[in-house]
């Protein structure tokens, strides 16, 4: 018996977790993929907004703020990078320029600081790369950027080094109320906690509904973005945003906390849930505005392009509640990821209103290593960490430098990487140029030793998402 | 102080010691990234290696082996598992391997040799999901020959170059259904004779301009949806054709490995995103040389060695008196060649310059200027893309020159 079960193991029901961690109750995170952050958390544009956006009372706004204070903090503890790099929305024209103001007085009644409005002149100093048309830009220097898999997998390493339980694999299929709490069950099996927290993201109304809760509705909404090569990372310094219209935010530009750039996201509202399927169409919408935004674009340089699905609420606000020891954190889209650390702290207060009791763990521990520490690490410091652990001095991915130890240790630290997309979003191995076409088969073989699968039971995401088909001469 | 550091241990960098020790040096030492020499010639288990260099089809693995015996014969030091992290523009290299930790060595000659790899699906941004089942070819020729697992069942592979050729025929003889070969352009960029040996002698159908528009599935591929393209290259959408499969096989060219020759602060070709050299293959850095598929991406391994020779020997003569020039002559194409190796000659000696065409081209003749006057001619039947050609120039007719061009005019 679990004193509270969180359902989904994306950024927020990570933060519950880290935040519940702080005490002494026996928390249980359950994730029906193969591993932590691969919904809403996996695929964003991983940007700490600022807060001038959601409207003035809100939740988004108020969480929003919130959350963009905690997260360097929460990043340090973690030991996951973020980067306070600023974000600009630019305008092209006088009727943007109103647009901006609106922005600004809403950011300033949103209580977010530092904002105001740059010229022309002042821009081509601050950010020479944007394009010739743009005429002025909110600057928002609170905005940041953040990695929202690693800051996710690091909340849930440091939880579960505290002592919460990850259980993966683990869909959702009932809920059961029970004398104590709740049954949840997962086809035959089941998880008792007294407490549950719904942080299913997409699929929150999916969970509310099985405890009688029908009154919102979470549909998803399409985001495709394209990743361009590492060496065009430092062509910005800021988050490039659109002045919001009527036909939504637009296209941004972004370098991301690996160095790499980032342009997306489209935005299509969608029926089914599981389709992460890029489109034409999209392609050609991110292309055509960020070349509107950014001067010479460099897409020739792209490594990758994904899609992401965006868990919008059906009341267009975070939809945050308690009743009967069940907290429901359903639909929470932009800005899910800067809120997230402030909805932990909200869900963790919302749980003692519930009744449970709060006592300080003695020994918790908010710090958790950098996984990024080796790389980072003076050749002084490295040859010291190659004499312990050879395995540090043998590079596996040769685009992105990942070594074999970072590797293993991936594979071995809460919570532990089971498949090739999980060793990719803790150790950046396949992230690269080449994008795993050299080291994966290797990373096959280390994931195969180290957890005693057969080399072709070894997936990408998990699920049948098989590498191998089988033997040569078998099949 | 090492006299002269290969970095790389496959053909190109094994060619390079071999050469440079015939030529004197002695204190040589070869870096390889993989645990043994040999290069992606391991995993190249086909036959049809060396048959202008040895007279004789091999295999890839026994050409490697050829050149392996040579660095042994020699005593050539040689560390495997061995990835140079930086080479600075004063030829300070930095490497690291579990045994030496992270280490520096300083060179007093360098020949860059790390080979190529293939483009990635991203660069392509083909619309769809992203399942497992995607691969580069080379990814499914190491699981199939070097592992011994199969990636796939039932493939479609994009891109005609020649190891997405092989890899056809491979899995075929593995077993697995190959249903189509597509290729975006009007022609193939793999030899002739592998369009023959690979796809038709296995009835194997390369569809000529033909993309892949979109990838099904969730977690694994069940299909690919094809489309034939027009002119421009755009595909034409009432030509759409799913074809179910479980496995996407990528083959849509090689781009040089020019990280550490980048950050060297050596100039690339655009065009072969290789190193910018002169006829013993030296970069604009005195004393640092390229050859092989970092230079540019070569379609036989037999002139991976010729080249690899040259500059090894040149670095050879480089290390013992310096290298002496006399001239200083750029060469330039029509466009319709897209490019030549080397790019500019500093001496007036014998050279062979290789080079490419754009496109394929039926009785077309080729024309060498120098400074503008008539230099050779040659009459070629047929030039594709994807054979490299080459045409030797002698000492006698390079003297004196300031400017080579290359053009070509069909007939």
């Amino acid at each position: 018996m679990y004193d509270v079960a969180i359902i989904g193991a994306g950024v927020v029901g990570a933060m519950c977790a880290r935040t519940l961690a702080k005490y002494d109750v026996r928390v249980c995170l359950i994730e029906k993929e193969n591993d932590v952050a691969t919904g809403a958390t996996r695929a964003n544009s991983a940007i700490v907004h600022a807060g001038f956006d959601a409207k003035e009372g809100s939740l988004k706004a108020k969480f929003n703020v919130r959350g963009s204070e905690m997260m360097e903090q929460v990043c340090r503890e973690l030991g996951v990078k973020y980067k306070n790099n600023g974000s600009l929305v630019i305008g092209f024209n006088a009727e943007d320029r109103q647009t901006l103001e609106e922005l600004l007085a809403r950011g300033n009644a949103n209580g977010v600081k530092g904002l105001y409005i740059a010229e022309k002149e002042e821009l081509e100093k601050l950010e020479p790369n944007l394009s010739d048309t743009v005429e002025c830009a909110l600057v928002a220097p609170t905005g940041a950027i953040v990695c929202p898999y690693e800051l996710t997998i690091a909340a849930v390493g440091n939880a579960m080094d505290n002592g919460a339980d990850l259980e993966r694999n683990f869909e959702v299929s009932a809920i059961e109320k029970t004398e104590n709490g709740y049954r949840i069950f997962a086809g035959e099996k089941a998880i008792e906690a007294r407490f549950v927290i719904n942080a299913a993201g997409l699929y929150s109304d999916k969970i509310a509904k099985m405890i009688g809760d029908d009154s919102f509705d979470v549909h998803p909404r399409k985001g495709e973005y394209i990743l361009m090569d590492k060496a065009c990372g430092s062509m910005l310094k800021n988050t490039i945003f659109r002045t919001p219209s009527k036909m939504g935010k637009g296209i941004l530009v972004s370098p991301t906390v690996d160095g790499n750039l980032l342009a997306g996201p489209t935005s299509v509202d969608m029926e089914d849930k599981e389709n992460t399927a890029t489109s034409a169409e999209g392609f050609d919408k991110i292309i055509k505005e960020a070349c509107e935004n950014v001067k010479e674009m460099p897409f020739r340089r792209t490594i990758t392009s994904f899609c992401g699905l965006r868990a919008v609420g059906s009341t267009g606000d975070f939809i945050i509640k308690a009743e009967n020891g069940f907290v429901t954190l359903g639909g929470i889209e932009s800005p899910g990821l800067t809120s997230a650390p402030a909805i932990g702290v909200y869900a963790t207060e919302l749980l003692a209103e519930q009744g449970l009791e709060l006592k300080e763990k003695a020994d918790y521990n908010p710090i958790r290593e950098a996984m990024h520490h080796f790389r980072e690490a003076s050749m002084e410091e490295k040859n010291e960490i190659i004499k312990k652990d050879k395995s540090y001095g043998k590079i596996v991915c040769r685009c992105e430098g990942v070594t074999e130890g970072e590797i293993l240790a991936a594979i071995r630290q809460n919570p532990k990487a089971l498949d090739l997309d999980g060793v990719k979003r803790r150790t950046r191995a396949q992230m690269g140029r080449c994008q795993g076409g050299f080291c994966s088969p290797y990373i096959v073989e280390l994931l195969a030793r180290e957890h005693g699968m057969a080399y072709e039971q070894v997936t990408k995401s998990g699920r049948d998402s098989y590498i191998n088909v089988g033997k040569t001469k078998e099949v | 102080m090492t006299e002269l550091v290969i970095i790389g241990g496959g053909p190109a960098g094994m060619s390079a010691a071999v050469a440079a020790y015939d030529a004197g040096v002695r204190d040589i030492l070869i870096l390889e990234r993989d645990d043994s020499l040999g290069g992606i010639l391991q995993q190249c288990i086909h036959n049809g290696f060396g048959l202008h260099r040895f007279g004789e089809e091999l295999t890839g693995p026994e050409y490697a082996w050829r050149y392996e015996q040579q660095v042994h014969e020699r005593g050539i030091a040689y560390k495997t598992g061995t990835m140079v992290l930086e080479v600075s523009p004063d030829k300070v290299i930095t490497a690291t391997n579990p045994t030496d930790g992270i280490f520096q060595i300083q060179a007093k000659a360098i020949v860059l040799a790390m080979g190529c790899r293939e483009r990635a699906k991203g660069a392509l941004n083909i619309a769809g999901t992203r399942p497992a089942g995607i691969f580069s070819a080379g990814t499914a020729q190491k699981f199939v020959n070097m592992k011994g697992y199969m990636p796939g069942k039932n493939v479609v592979i994009l891109g005609s170059g020649d190891i997405g050729l092989i890899m056809a025929r491979r899995m075929t003889l593995e077993g697995a259904s190959v249903k189509a070969v597509c290729e975006l352009m009007p022609y193939s960029g793999g030899l002739a004779r592998n369009i023959e040996q690979c796809l038709n002698d296995f009835n194997i159908p390369l569809k000529l301009s033909h993309t892949v528009v979109e990838i099904h599935g969730k977690t694994r591929v069940t299909g690919v949806t094809i489309a034939k393209v027009d002119e421009n290259r755009k595909p034409i959408e009432s030509t759409k054709e799913y074809i179910e499969c479980d496995t996407l096989l990528l083959s849509v060219g090689l781009i040089p490995e020019n990280e550490l020759t980048e950050g060297a602060g050596i100039c690339l070709d655009r065009v072969t995103s290789g190193a910018l050299v002169d006829q013993d293959r030296q970069t604009q850095i005195d004393g640092v040389f390229a050859c092989g598929n970092v230079l540019h991406v070569h379609d036989l391994v037999d002139f991976v060695s010729e080249e690899a020779e040259i500059a090894g020997q040149a670095a050879a003569q480089y290390i013992a008196d310096g290298l002496d020039t006399d001239m200083d002559a750029v060469l330039h194409t029509d466009g319709k060649i897209r490019y030549t190796v080397p790019q500019r000659i500093t001496k007036a000696k014998d050279t062979n310059v290789y080079f490419r065409v754009a496109d394929v081209y039926k009785n077309a003749k080729i024309t060498v200027l120098k400074d503008g006057e008539v230099l050779l001619t040659k009459k070629k039947m047929r030039l594709a893309p994807g054979e490299m050609e080459s045409l030797k120039l002698t000492a006698a007719q390079l003297a004196g020159a300031k400017e080579i061009k290359f053009g070509l005019e069909v007939l």
